[in-house]
């Protein structure tokens, strides 16, 4: 409904991942099969996959067919943290839950009413002095357990050291992208972090300092760390030391208003060597073809540069991304779709088609303008 | 009331005309009627949740759904997430505390009548207030916008530069007097179990569904005046739409945030909110 682009943008494989992996990793597993097409019975069969998740996929973090967003496949310090934890307080209310529900069932049981009955009322027990400080004091003591487990996994993780040579970044949330600073070294970015490996016995960890420009966001990866939230006026801090290379996926976790649904976090983590060719990459200045000359004089003349940042050209607006090296990216409107000069084009064009609500506007260009400024845009690598 | 005089009172009604009947209803300050006034109630507006939770569910049945617009489906969450909790889940409980405390504590009538009817018009017309919205929020900015801002409502997502139109000041109104009838029937309920418990009837001896009502209403009114009325959703956020600037607390400043430090308007949430669903959980202990 309310579709009002005159363009439809239709989904493509790379914005379903997110969605589709987990399906599909379950599809694949033989456990699947013999369940058939029915479509409660591979409901159930999910969720008793899901159960097993913890045991099947902590075997081995690696493999593939992960999806990008689990939890229970921690890459990251903070994010094993919290899996430990999660497990322990899984094990405790999974024994409260049994021996609760195992009483209740042999009580079911064990009185019921039955056609020998004699019809006497059973005898009545009033008060127990060892029962009522049984269930007093075991809940108390579970809970301090459950309370001193929890305190320190955050300590911990809140009170790490910070390594002279850990990367500092500064996220910056916006609605509805990131935007992201490398105040050391010189380089602003948008909604793909970029972060190098960290290596266990020589940790070079990502610290980021979150801010907001607008409204509450969220910062989430789950295979990295916790939520972390971005409040306006209050910077807070978060670090991940990602051990493996690879794509992590996430999404803004506080509602942030229209398109927080679309908000979508991306993290390359990159061996040191990819990381310092990308950051050497991201700290040239914009280079100004000939050929494109016409789209950079529309991009510099129209409303483009009110919000949008180019290097080396009169465009130093901040409300939206900076485009100095907008090809480098996988994706455009924050991980909503492909970078792709099409899918550029609609967006300049009619950004509701891709992602509605959000704050890019239509720019009401001609199809002539919108050629040359999407060439433009396409050698801004 | 005692039963007699019940079985009398509806003998007389069926022979009186439906105006008759109605008016009754309406202007009723009888415990067991305002309990059921309450119950029919919060069962209309779980229906109209319902709906909502309805169009939500089928927008997420596959990823990509263009069923309804991101607006619209923040709207809806909105509105179920509101309704449920101020709409449904309190106008059950003080309906079945309105109906079985003073029966299970042997009172004839709450302790303060006319204020429970007070309460529970009040109740009625802040829900009708917030679905108003609907009709009347659109103000200045685009057709029928109910409430977008999420149940929980964080500044400054509610602030005039990120909710624009009169949406979130329907949203802050209806809960505002829907909140003094809280308030009104939690007072009521403890000072009838504490005041009018028949001879006889210590609190050691008082069923346990008298004392779970007796907790629940002192928690409603730790929560709803604490946090709602004070600081959390009303005057406070009220305020804070007008005057963004009341807590400068902080020296770190961005541009376009109104320069409040968000993390107080999240405390001044938690103190309303969780308090308000626990008490749900612990009811339903």
């Amino acid at each position: 409904m309310l579709s009002r682009g005159c363009v439809r943008f239709q989904p493509t494989a790379l914005s379903e991942e997110l969605s589709v992996t987990l399906m599909s990793e379950l599809r694949r597993d033989k456990k699947m099969r013999k369940f058939g097409s029915s479509d409660w019975l591979m409901r159930l069969g999910q969720v008793v996959l899901l159960l097993g998740l913890p045991i099947t996929t902590l075997a081995d973090p690696a493999d593939r067919s992960i999806s990008p967003t689990n939890i229970f496949a921690p890459v990251s310090t903070p994010a094993h943290s919290i899996i430990g934890l999660s497990l322990f307080v899984l094990a405790v209310t999974a024994a409260i839950f049994v021996i609760v529900a195992g009483l209740l069932v042999y009580c079911v049981v064990r009185f019921a009413n039955r056609a020998d009955d004699d019809g006497r009322e059973p005898p009545q027990v009033y008060g127990s002095n060892q029962v009522e400080l049984a269930w007093t004091v075991i809940p108390i003591l579970i809970s301090v357990v459950l309370f001193m487990a929890t305190a320190r996994v955050i300590a911990s993780v809140q009170k790490a050291a910070r390594p002279a040579d850990a990367i500092q970044v500064i996220a910056i949330g916006h609605q509805f992208w990131w935007e992201y600073r490398y105040p050391d070294l010189k380089v602003v970015t948008a909604n793909e972090l970029h972060v190098p490996v960290s290596d266990p016995a020589h940790p070079t960890p990502t610290f980021i300092t979150l801010l907001s420009a607008d409204t509450d966001h969220s910062f989430w990866v789950p295979r990295l760390a916790g939520k972390t939230d971005l409040i306006p006026n209050h910077p807070n801090t978060m670090w991940i030391d990602p051990q493996q290379t690879g794509l992590y996926l996430g999404q803004c976790a506080q509602y942030c208003g229209t398109q927080h649904a679309k908000m979508l976090l991306r993290v390359y983590v990159q061996s040191r060597e990819e990381f310092d060719r990308w950051i050497e990459e991201q700290s040239q200045p914009a280079q100004a073809s000939a050929a494109v000359s016409e789209g950079q004089h529309i991009f510099q003349t129209t409303a483009c540069i009110n919000c949008h940042a180019v290097n080396g050209t009169v465009g130093d607006g901040r409300f939206g991304p900076d485009l100095t090296h907008l090809m480098s990216r996988e994706t455009i409107a924050s991980g909503a779709a492909p970078n792709t000069p099409e899918n550029l084009r609609l967006w300049i064009q009619n950004p509701d088609a891709i992602k509605p609500g959000s704050k890019m506007p239509a720019m009401g260009l001609s199809d002539p303008e919108l050629d040359a400024l999407t060439a433009y845009l396409a050698t801004l690598r | 009331m005692s039963t007699d005089s019940i079985a009398t009172f509806n003998v007389d009604m069926a022979s009186r005309p439906l105006v008759a009947k109605l008016h009754e209803w309406v202007t009723t300050v009888d415990h067991k009627r305002l309990g059921l006034l309450y119950i029919v109630y919060s069962f209309i507006f779980l229906l109209i949740a319902g709906i909502e939770a309805t169009v939500i569910r089928i927008q997420l049945i596959r990823p990509h759904n263009n069923f309804v617009s991101p607006d619209v489906f923040n709207r809806m969450f909105t509105m179920h997430g509101t309704t449920m909790i101020f709409f449904v889940v309190m106008p059950m409980l003080f309906g079945f505390a309105n109906y079985l405390v003073p029966l299970m504590i042997g009172a004839r009538d709450m302790a303060f009548p006319r204020l429970n009817a007070f309460s529970f018009w009040l109740t009625a017309f802040g829900g009708i207030l917030l679905y108003f919205s609907f009709l009347g929020a659109n103000g200045l900015y685009g057709a029928g916008n109910a409430p977008d801002v999420g149940w929980f409502a964080y500044a400054p997502l509610t602030s005039k530069t990120f909710s624009l139109g009169h949406s979130t000041d329907f949203w802050t109104l209806s809960l505002l007097v829907s909140g003094f009838g809280s308030i009104g029937t939690a007072i009521n309920i403890i000072a009838t179990i504490l005041c009018m418990r028949c001879p006889g009837m210590t609190l050691g001896k008082m069923p346990l569904l008298a004392w779970l009502n007796l907790i629940m209403a002192v928690l409603v009114i730790l929560a709803m005046s604490s946090g709602s009325l004070r600081a959390g959703s009303s005057r406070v956020r009220f305020r804070f739409r007008d005057h963004p600037c009341l807590f400068p607390q902080s020296d770190f400043r961005l541009p376009r945030n109104g320069g409040c430090n968000g993390l107080h308007c999240l405390h001044r949430h938690e103190r309303m909110g969780p308090p308000h669903v626990h008490r749900r959980h612990e009811r339903k202990r």
